[in-house]
């Protein structure tokens, strides 16, 4: 069903405004990112607070390898290879020492990797243009022509390039999470996730699941920011992968429903389109009608995004527990007695 | 005199550690009892400055005699403190209580969710700019001048309220009825309930005293630092938790403890290495400290069992 709707969406797209493809475009590079932190916290049951920091480390190694202002420069394609290898094996260099950890330390040493990285990448002027960022980013395909068509200068026109880049990409990652449901390694995940020791006895080991998870999930969400930073042609400033990133994804995740594709992609798309799409809209339509001549933030949509954004995710977590659309698995598990845990 | 620079960072980070303990103990025993992570408490913390703010203005207290404004603070720590707790303890009944058997995750959503209608709040009664909070307090020095020392009567203020609160906090928990009530709630909720222990009114009794700590906090804060704005929990919560993680979550000493390793990290790393690298050398170091000891400092080692 899911691939169904991506497969429609293309033929949505003449309808939709230019501005209103630039985010879509953003809405599917967020969703690669949540289904990326989706194999850690979803599949493998490990709580990840700094899934914005691998988006980030995506998003300046692309950054560096392409931008005019480094000698590498080596194109779009082999600078996203080497970016998303790169990624994996950072969260595995994180993963590695730390994943004797229980839950809760483990999250928090992910909120600490999220930090140091931001910190890091914001302090080394020299080498990430500290608040300015890394620009001009340029457009995939530079410098090849196909057929007498520049891709570089198509990307840098129209829009509809990076939708449909962005939106390859999407369906890959999609494909790509499926087939890993269904393998032996996504299943040793949920075990492992389920239950550590039982998975242990079965003769899974447990460490090469969580590392691997480690792997797939920061390779995903670097993927995910090189797409950013090429589709905004810089990397923005460090803020843009701060803590409140990070939280923003997990949340898409969890009220999505946790392990779940099609939730994943729908708590996405709530979360991000309330921001760009809903709350802009209801702005300009308060606007429209007069009811805010004073201009008090108490009267306009946007004053009030912070408690609505809020209130919803309660109001979701109450009636919905398990998130809106639960995945197959987590819907079926067996529900026993509450423990003290 | 780079000793007494030392020394004097040093006085400093014992003074925003006991603070930074402070925030940290409502995150540590919420955890301890129902193993959330309350992320709406630096929130709450922000609310309770706002309402401190409030009062202050309503009751001029900025103008009061120096002799009075010693029970002003009192009675702000104790409105604020009653006014966040209670505001915590009808948030875990509205919010966190229906969710007790939900799986683990959703509590943190909703607790996510309340931080954020907390902060928006905080932004209807600030404003979006950081606003200055009245010096009730001058910033000169109560130790003698020939130690070379600077220990303001704000520092000692920060003293005087947080040990008093620790001292009770650790002989409510460890000698009362309800101490021991809440000891038995954190390790095992069902043997408690079977004993004869109504566990909900421990639970809220919990987030009370947290969130009246916290409400004492933020009074503490505001004439601390003196400016407050509606994001200010966010980063001041963010601090405390890790501080509670470090000590090893759900243990009381240990967040202490943890509250002032992180002050006293934070002190010397702006004097020594630059403002800007703080957070990155406290993480660091948070980092290490749990790869070496993954149970935190004083957390107990848990046994898994199947």
């Amino acid at each position: 069903m899911t691939l169904a709707v991506l497969a429609v969406a293309p033929l949505c797209l003449p309808a939709l405004g230019g501005a209103l493809g630039g985010q879509v475009t953003t809405l599917f590079i967020y969703c690669i990112l949540a289904l990326g932190l989706n194999v850690m916290v979803g599949y493998t049951g490990l709580v990840h607070l700094g899934i914005a920091s691998f988006f980030g480390i995506g998003a300046y190694l692309l950054a560096i390898l392409t931008v005019p202002m480094y000698p590498f420069q080596i194109g779009f394609l082999p600078a996203t290879a080497v970016a998303v290898l790169a990624t994996a094996g950072i969260g595995l260099a994180l993963g590695a020492p730390t994943l004797r950890l229980r839950g809760d330390y483990l999250a928090i040493v992910t909120l600490g990797f999220g930090e140091v990285a931001k910190v890091t990448l914001r302090n080394l002027e020299q080498i990430t243009g500290g608040m300015k960022g890394l620009n001009p980013v340029p457009p995939p395909g530079a410098g090849v022509t196909i057929g007498g068509l520049d891709l570089g200068k198509e990307f840098a026109i129209d829009p509809r390039w990076f939708y449909y880049l962005a939106l390859a990409s999407l369906a890959g990652v999609v494909l790509l999470m499926r087939r890993l449901e269904g393998s032996r390694l996504g299943r040793a995940l949920v075990a492992v996730r389920e239950d550590e020791l039982a998975a242990q006895a079965m003769g899974i080991s447990a460490t090469k699941v969580k590392l691997s998870a480690f792997a797939m999930s920061s390779a995903v969400a670097g993927l995910a920011g090189c797409l950013y930073a090429a589709s905004l042609s810089t990397t923005a400033d460090p803020n843009a992968y701060d803590f409140n990133r990070s939280i923003m994804v997990l949340c898409a995740v969890i009220l999505g429903g946790l392990g779940s594709i099609p939730g994943t992609l729908l708590g996405v798309a709530i979360l991000v389109g309330f921001d760009t799409v809903l709350a802009p809209w209801a702005d300009s339509w308060i606007q429209q009608w007069n009811i805010n001549p004073t201009g008090s933030s108490l009267l306009s949509f946007s004053g009030w995004r912070l408690a609505i954004f809020g209130l919803a995710l309660v109001l979701v977590m109450r009636y919905r527990p398990a998130g809106l659309i639960p995945s197959r698995r987590m819907a079926a598990e067996l529900h026993d007695a509450p423990e003290g845990h | 005199m780079s000793a007494q620079f030392f020394l004097q960072q040093c006085l400093i980070g014992l003074t925003n550690g006991a603070l930074i303990a402070l925030v940290a103990l409502g995150y540590t025993m919420v955890y301890g009892i129902i193993g959330l992570i309350n992320f709406a408490h630096g929130d709450l913390i922000m609310l309770g400055a706002c309402l401190a703010l409030s009062i202050v203005g309503a009751l001029g207290l900025a103008a009061v005699d120096p002799a009075v404004t010693w029970v002003a603070i009192a009675g702000l720590v104790l409105v604020c403190g009653l006014a966040c707790g209670s505001l915590n303890v009808a948030v875990d009944r509205i919010v966190y209580k229906p969710l007790r058997n939900a799986p683990k995750l959703a509590p943190l959503v909703s607790a996510i969710g309340v931080s954020f209608i907390f902060m928006n709040i905080g932004l209807f009664w600030l404003g979006s700019a950081d606003r200055s909070f009245p010096e009730l307090l001058p910033s000169d020095n109560v130790l003698p001048d020939d130690w070379g020392l600077q220990f303001t009567q704000k520092d000692r203020l920060v003293v005087l309220i947080v040990v008093p609160l620790m001292v009770a906090l650790s002989i409510l928990v460890r000698w009362t009825k309800l101490g021991k009530a809440m000891r038995a709630v954190s390790q095992d909720p069902t043997a408690a309930a079977l004993v004869g222990v109504d566990v909900d009114r421990v639970i809220a009794a919990t987030f009370f005293i947290g969130g009246f700590l916290g409400g004492a906090a933020s009074v503490v804060y505001s004439l601390y630092i003196n400016t407050i704005g509606f994001q200010m929990g966010f980063q001041n919560g963010l601090y405390a938790f890790t501080a509670a993680v470090l000590g090893g979550i759900g243990s009381i000493p240990g967040a202490v403890l943890g509250g002032v390793v992180i002050g006293l990290v934070r002190a010397l790393a702006s004097a020594y290495v630059g403002e800007r690298w703080t957070g990155a050398i406290v993480f660091a170091i948070l980092i290490v400290i749990l790869v070496f000891r993954p149970e935190g400092l004083l957390g107990r080692r848990v046994r898994e069992k199947v």
